[in-house]
């Protein structure tokens, strides 16, 4: 992914409910807002709360804010199999794709973009940390959208006081995730 | 660091609503708007205001008239479905020279129809909100910092001209996170209300709240002057719009809401590809900025309206451009969100016509 140069990110995470989607695009908009970048979060909403696919399209931009969805995200974090397959033929081309490779098993043709598979289910069970924020570790380290401290700080500002307990094993899933070597 | 929060529409609209001094909400559940609720249960009692889910949203939009009645400002909301339950509520509290703010968050209809955005209520919302010669001002904001402004704007609105105010979003904005930043709100003092109905003590002549008139001499009058005294200054005085690169363009995009944000992508694809595309965004719907669109239809060649229904604001666009120039439509509808790439595909086509 050519770093430093799209001024704008749209990034679509996708999986079951329940795997923490929502929480992705929330922190992912929160981080680009505590930076002081323009950012939109839609969410998927209705049915999907009480299980099945969920998806959220986040937009962070350097500049103007346009529309807050899009047909072909720079980014998909595609988080199970079903999910994989609806969106990874729409990743613009020099996007990227961050794949929770525990629960899928393919792996995209696509020449055009960059690809990343990390076993982030299994890694969550070995470490006993939180599966969508490996994921999220893997996708700033692989485009370089936010620093790893950059997005620690907003990890720890967004977390209430009643849950500061939980950082320090959201600060392990996220260098769990930045750290992990890539593999195809 | 700003003092930036990330909201929710239909929470910052709800938060906007207390902000201004609004202490009685009255709902009915129905997604996509149900955030307005929970967020009213939960803040209403702390901000010493009194929050109800009421047992329909005809009982609601009623609660909403007594309140009014009595001179408090009352929010109510719901989405397309149960907007239209409402509808003669709206049409009495109009009738009764009553303020209120009603928020549409729009799904697909009609009917039940669905839980996705749409702005298929267009017309419901700007032509025949109840039955009656009768209109409200409609709002149409198109980000969660712009649904807050425009709920403040919509209370100072409805008091000063004693009407009801609609803010219609949709399931998008109403879903949609972004920042918000409620240090920019422009809060006003409610006006003294000498005409409410909240008990005169013996001090004064009793008020009365009413919307029958057995005479018709007297209904006509009524009417006629709430025309004078309130409609034609409304349409006077309260036209907002947006626009840009406008004059002399080949094509102006028009489109109000969620959808505006997508037609600003389009007309700058359009301009890379070198054509004069130029932006109209009707703020108020209701007044309609005619009055400019008429005066851009002058020197601009072609209108394409783009919104999330079958094309409902386009007879307004036609009648303000005078059928002195062509106006194209372009729309998704039933729930789907377009696209810039639709928008700007639409455009090129008619173009090439």
């Amino acid at each position: 992914m050519p770093e430093n140069k799209i001024k704008t990110y749209s990034i679509i995470a996708a999986g079951f409910g329940g795997q923490g989607v929502q929480f992705i695009g929330k922190q992912l908009a929160l981080t680009g807002m505590y930076l002081d970048k323009k950012v939109s979060c839609i969410p998927s909403y209705g049915a999907e709360m009480r299980g099945g696919t969920s998806n959220c399209t986040v937009i962070i931009s350097d500049g103007d804010m346009g529309s807050p969805v899009t047909d072909n995200p720079d980014i998909l974090i595609a988080m199970n199999l079903p999910s994989y397959l609806k969106f990874h033929k729409t990743i613009a081309k020099d996007g990227c794709l961050i794949c929770n490779s525990s629960l899928v098993s393919e792996k995209s043709e696509r020449e055009d973009i960059n690809k990343y598979y990390i076993p982030a289910t299994d890694l969550s069970y070995e470490h006993n940390v939180p599966m969508n924020v490996i994921m999220l570790g893997k996708l700033i380290s692989a485009t370089g959208i936010f620093t790893f401290d950059e997005f620690a700080a907003s990890l720890e500002k967004s977390l209430p006081e009643s849950k500061k307990r939980l950082l320090d094993m959201n600060i392990k899933a996220l260098k769990l995730g930045f750290d992990y070597a890539d593999s195809e | 660091m700003s003092e930036m929060v990330l909201m929710k529409g239909n929470e910052a609209m709800s938060e906007a609503a207390i902000k201004c001094g609004c202490r009685y909400y009255f709902g009915y559940p129905i997604t996509p708007q149900n955030e307005i609720a929970e967020y009213m249960a939960a803040r209403m009692p702390q901000a010493g205001g009194f929050s109800l889910q009421a047992e329909s949203e005809i009982a609601a939009i009623n609660m909403v008239l007594g309140a009014s009645a009595a001179g408090a400002r009352v929010f109510t909301s719901s989405s397309s479905p149960g907007i239209s339950l409402k509808t003669e509520g709206i049409s009495y509290i109009a009738g009764s020279d009553l303020p209120c703010v009603i928020a549409n968050v729009q799904r697909g209809g009609p009917g039940l129809g669905g839980i996705q955005p749409a702005q298929s209520d267009y017309h419901q919302a700007t032509k025949a909100m109840g039955h009656g010669d009768m209109r409200l001002i409609v709002l149409a904001p198109n980000s969660v910092q712009e649904i807050a402004e425009h709920t403040v704007l919509a209370f100072d609105l409805a008091d000063l001209y004693r009407t009801p105010v609609m803010i219609l979003t949709d399931g998008a904005l109403g879903q949609m996170m972004e920042p918000v930043d409620f240090g920019k709100l422009k809060i006003n003092k409610p006006p003294e209300k000498t005409w409410a109905a909240a008990g005169h003590s013996d001090k004064r002549p009793p008020n009365i709240i009413n919307s029958l008139y057995l005479d018709p001499k007297d209904l006509e009058a009524a009417v006629l002057e709430r025309y004078k005294n309130k409609y034609n200054i409304i349409d006077e005085k309260e036209v907002r719009y947006e626009e840009f690169d406008t004059e002399d363009a080949d094509i102006v995009i028009v489109s109000y809401g969620i959808v505006s944000r997508i037609a600003k992508v389009a007309v700058n694809m359009l301009k890379d590809k070198g054509v004069k595309a130029g932006y109209f965004r009707p703020v108020t719907l209701s007044p309609f900025p005619s009055g400019r669109l008429g005066e851009i239809a002058e020197t601009a060649k072609r209108f394409l309206v783009s919104e999330l229904n079958m094309g409902q604001m386009t007879d307004d666009v036609r009648l303000a451009a005078g059928c002195k120039k062509p106006v194209d439509f372009f729309g998704r509808t039933g729930g789907i969100i377009t696209t810039p790439e639709e928008i700007y595909n639409a455009a090129a086509k008619v173009l090439e016509e």
